[in-house]
């Protein structure tokens, strides 16, 4: 459980991280919170000759409102946005999402930056991201560009950040008028991580019916997604129970479903019906 | 390539020099001799290697010591004030939260944590606060109700 070695740099702005990275950027990696990284630098299973350790620029760690939006900085812990007063109140579904994850110590270190760049098939964030409809603001020595949750996850632990790059930023609109949020998980009982876990953010008519709805599921496939069918079902609908029902019955249409020793594919679509069916319920009775 | 850091443990100002590799729990246990960090499964899953990272409970199997540089460390051994037992420690004490201990230097580091930021906790939030700590022997049962002392004697009951 020793990691090969490797050279450790600590840049003072981030800019100075994206000139350390294009030295080498194959063979150079960010280090954030270290909570997906280590464990793999441990088993070897990466073996970066660079890591260049963006947790140390302090200026990256922020969550603000600016205008109609909500910016949250890339290295900004688990911890901290379960914690805050502010988004507990104009956004929760981020604070209940970070307090799903893993124990104390990974939300004291982890960061929401690291887990959306790792794009674990079973991490939280990715689902959360995609339910607000996240922007993803990158930064590499062309510049900066900004990608949609939606474009962001591409496969198996692959997001298009591209080498050299880094996440500085996710920026959320801010919900409007009235909605609702919820954040429904299955944990895996030793790690904490999602064997499935299901975002669901509403958006309500005055009279309670549901204007739309945006939806992210995690642990169900090679990547977490939106299921357009569920979504597309709830939206104009009632959300009387039949309703809900049917909406979570596309919970994963067309999805190729993740198989390991853990649980099957059917068994987790399974469970993101009846998961995506109470998210919705509990995102609806949140509503205000 | 050797790295010089710089940092307070329990109090003590250290500078040494170490492989950016050097896990902090290694270097915690085998450079500064604290052998009351324990590391139980080094796969960053039964907290037994928690300490507190500038007020913040982290498993030290899971950084490296280059990235603590600046900071301050308390482990297990900064705990007792000249002599006297930590509410926590108390409790683990009167209440017998322990039977091998192997795992009660990272649950009273970690419950330490826990009722700084919830100084009243139910038995619901303490379960859920030592999530990330495993224990092979008691149960968990003691080690709630230690926890439990804590709170009441640091709230003068
Ligand atoms: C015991 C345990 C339980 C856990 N349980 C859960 C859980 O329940 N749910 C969950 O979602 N996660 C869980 N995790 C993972 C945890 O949330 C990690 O913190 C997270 O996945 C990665 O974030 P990090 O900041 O630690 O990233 P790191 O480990 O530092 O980095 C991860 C990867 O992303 C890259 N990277 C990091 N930041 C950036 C950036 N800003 N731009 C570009 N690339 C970047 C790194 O190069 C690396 O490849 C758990 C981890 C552990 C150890
Ligand atoms: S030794 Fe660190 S979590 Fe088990
Ligand atoms: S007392 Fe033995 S592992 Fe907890």
């Amino acid at each position: 459980m020793i990691a090969a070695q490797f050279d450790y740099k600590v840049p003072n702005s981030l800019e100075e991280a994206v000139s350390l990275i294009a030295a080498d950027p194959d063979g150079s990696k960010i280090l954030a919170g270290g909570h997906s990284l280590i464990p793999a630098m441990k088993l070897r299973l990466a073996q970066p000759q660079v890591l260049v350790d963006i947790a140390r620029i302090k200026s990256l760690a922020y969550i603000r409102e600016q205008g109609d939006e909500i910016l949250i900085g890339a290295t900004t812990t688990h911890y901290q946005l379960e914690s805050s007063a502010l988004l507990r109140q104009i956004c929760p579904l981020l604070p209940l999402c970070a307090a799903s994850i893993g124990d104390v110590q990974v939300r004291n270190k982890g960061t929401i930056g690291g887990s959306l760049a790792h794009s674990d098939p079973a991490g939280d964030w990715p689902a959360a991201a995609l339910a607000l409809k996240a922007e993803l603001v990158l930064i590499g020595q062309g510049g900066e560009r900004v990608v949609k949750a939606d474009d962001f996850f591409v496969d198996f632990l692959t997001t298009d950040l591209q080498p050299g790059e880094i996440l500085r930023e996710i920026r959320i609109k801010k919900p409007t008028g009235k909605f609702g949020h919820a954040y429904e998980k299955v944990p895996h009982p030793a790690s904490g991580f999602a064997v499935v876990g299901v975002a669901v953010n509403l958006s309500l008519k005055a009279d309670g019916s549901c204007e739309s709805a945006s939806i992210g599921v995690t642990g169900v496939g090679v990547k977490a997604y939106r299921p357009n069918g569920a979504e597309s079902a709830l939206s104009g609908s009632s959300l009387n129970d039949a309703a809900v029902i049917e909406a979570a019955s596309h919970a994963c249409d067309g999805v190729d479903l993740n198989n390991d020793l853990f649980a099957s594919g059917e068994y987790r679509c399974h469970l993101a019906k009846v998961h995506t069916r109470r998210a919705i319920a509990k995102a609806k009775a949140s509503a205000k | 390539m050797k790295r010089a850091i710089n940092l307070s443990v329990n109090g003590v100002a250290r500078t040494d020099e170490v492989e950016p590799r050097l896990l902090l729990v290694h270097y915690l246990r085998e450079v500064l001799g604290l052998t009351g960090t324990h590391v139980g499964c080094e796969t960053s899953l039964c907290g037994a290697c928690t300490v507190m990272l500038d007020g913040q409970a982290v498993k030290s199997c899971t950084m490296f010591a280059v990235q603590v540089e600046g900071s301050e460390i308390k482990t297990i051994e900064g705990f007792a004030t000249n002599g006297e037992l930590h509410p926590v420690q108390e409790g683990f004490w009167e209440k017998h939260g322990l039977q091998c201990g192997y795992c009660t230097p990272g649950m009273i580091v970690t419950a330490a944590q826990l009722l700084e930021r919830n100084a009243n906790p139910s038995r619901e939030e303490i379960c859920r606060g030592l999530e990330g700590n495993l224990c092979r022997c008691t149960g968990y049962q003691h080690i709630i109700e230690a926890v439990e002392y804590a709170a009441s004697k640091t709230a003068g009951k």
